[in-house]
């Protein structure tokens, strides 16, 4: 039995060209488009130039806004900050965003360990020999029961959180209350921070090189310092900020389609948005590479008769 | 002396198999067929010579290394200019996609021609965004800081850390631009062995 010929569809076949040909020098066609790009781009350089915001150093942060910085660093010792409770890839504190019941990064676990509390606060202060009042508190802090820290913990929360805290002669000033060695702890990291040594430590903790930013910028980020500046220059997610850029210049125009997800009511404010954008996109790439096998959609082009646009030389010779 | 063909031969069939793909009047032919008169034409030529600028540029940072451009005017040129020719190559590139699109550019077996154009323009915006993130200043903390959660909810994040800038300038400098390199060449030379896809023919009975 032999198969009967495929029937010819106009939105996946063609016939072939029998018409004519006419000259045609590509090379001389991508010498010119580099040349013109080249100067196009020079042009555009020597304009408009490019953006360059220094980036933001803890003791940048420490130094404008002490409070904050001492209430990241108390979320961070309690456990309430936006990385103590992240889940994968730094820790089990959060089953992580999930689609159809599947959550991706509790399966996949932790393999970037961040204990937040230890990495941020604990680790630094203790690498200050000199201050034997902060070494003091940690040992006061370490060898108590859990229960006595939390309450530590919360107490000197509501302390930094009152209206009547400030940083005052080189100091935080906060509310008297029952926090231990709390106080002592967090102003201490406040002043090493302030100092410029907190940078440098965060980064070296590990080994004298370096190149892996993830626990200072993991810190930085669960402060409200980075954010604050990223509203005014246009950049928070209900911006469109993964596309925008710094100042007025174009940024990533490209994350359109994906920073949009964000701005739909019900997506913008799912706990699991972020999977369910990136499950979106993922769909849609696919969509996108698979056009020409998709009935309906591959007829489009055929059907909005944009071609003849196109091609209207073409068809003015043949109406 | 002339030799036969041996059927065994692994090297000798691969050549002939790629001359019979791709000889040199297909690879670089003098004429095209009369359809192939439109600006739409010029935007797939654009998007490599804007790629060319961005490479060309991209060597210099590497050589001078990811800081220099922040305290050498000459480097914030060269970083003005790889800035400028990714936005143009973008810009080339979509208008090089929806013209595609218009077209149905996948007609005539070009369905590979196609997805390896699609899959380049996603390899594209992938090497982009490493090189955001390799910026070192401002820009690029808030950026790695806020696209963490996108792929740390995948699962992804374990394997490719966006806060962790070494590992993101070598993909952004190595194994990205040369995902994209290979497609790029993959993709001219499936549109060479195929060539420009011809335009709809129009009967009194309707699109053939």
């Amino acid at each position: 039995m032999t198969k009967a010929p495929k029937r010819f569809n106009p939105d996946r076949d063609v016939a072939p060209w029998t018409g004519p040909m006419r000259r045609y020098d590509i090379a001389k066609e991508v010498t010119i488009c580099f040349l013109v790009v080249a100067l196009l781009t020079v042009g555009l350089a020597v304009v408009f130039s490019s953006p360059d915001d220094k980036a933001v150093t803890l003791q940048q942060w420490a130094s404008a806004t002490p409070v904050d910085f001492a209430t990241t660093a108390i979320a961070e010792l309690d456990g309430t900050s936006g990385t103590a409770g992240y889940g994968g890839p730094y820790n089990t504190a959060s089953p992580g965003q999930s689609i159809l019941g599947v959550s991706p990064s509790t399966i996949i676990g932790v393999h970037i360990p961040v204990d937040a509390a230890k990495d941020f606060v604990l680790s630094p202060v203790a690498a200050l020999p000199d201050d034997p009042l902060a070494q003091q508190a940690l040992r006061s802090y370490r060898s108590a029961t859990s229960t006595q820290r939390a309450t530590w913990d919360a107490a000197y929360e509501t302390a930094i959180a009152s209206q009547a805290a400030s940083y005052r002669d080189g100091h935080l000033v906060v509310p008297l209350g029952n926090y231990g060695p709390v106080g002592v702890i967090v102003n201490a990291l406040t002043q090493m921070a302030r100092s410029g040594a907190l940078d440098a430590t965060m980064l070296t903790e590990q080994r004298f090189f370096s190149t892996d930013f993830t626990k200072p910028l993991l810190f930085l980020s669960d402060g409200n310092y980075l954010a604050n500046k990223a509203a005014i220059d246009h950049l928070q997610g209900d911006q469109w900020g993964m596309m925008n850029e710094t100042g007025s210049w174009p940024g990533q125009a490209w994350l359109w389609l994906y920073t949009m997800w964000y701005q739909v009511p019900g997506l913008s404010t799912s706990p699991n948005a972020d999977l369910q954008v990136w499950a979106i996109m993922m769909v849609l790439t696919v969509v996108l590479a698979c056009i020409p096998l998709i009935p309906g959609l591959r007829s489009i082009p055929r059907w909005t008769r944009v071609y003849r646009l196109i091609w209207r030389a073409h068809y003015a010779a043949k109406p | 002396m002339t030799s036969t063909p041996n059927a065994t031969n692994w090297t000798g069939a691969l050549r002939r198999s790629a001359e019979r793909a791709l000889p040199p009047e297909k690879l670089l032919p003098e004429s095209q067929p009369s359809y192939v008169a439109s600006w739409i034409y010029v935007f797939g030529a654009l998007t490599m010579a804007a790629l060319g600028i961005i490479i060309a540029t991209g060597f210099v940072l590497a050589i001078m290394g990811p800081t220099w451009w922040h305290h050498s005017s000459t480097g914030h040129f060269i970083n003005s200019m790889h800035l400028w020719s990714v936005e143009l190559f973008f810009a080339f590139m979509v208008i090089h996609l929806w013209g595609k699109f218009f077209m149905a550019a996948w007609r005539g077996n070009r369905v590979l021609t196609w997805a390896s154009g699609v899959v380049t323009f996603v390899i594209s915006i992938a090497t982009a965004f490493t090189g955001y993130l390799s910026q070192t200043n401002y820009d690029s903390q808030w950026i790695a800081t806020q696209a963490k959660d996108g792929i740390n909810s995948t699962g992804g994040g374990a394997l490719f850390n966006v806060l962790n800038f070494g590992q993101m300038l070598m993909w952004h400098i190595t194994l990205l631009p040369l995902g994209v390199g290979i497609l790029v060449v993959l993709h001219v030379l499936l549109v060479r062995h195929r060539g420009v896809v011809p335009p709809f023919a129009e009967t009194k009975d309707g699109v053939k």
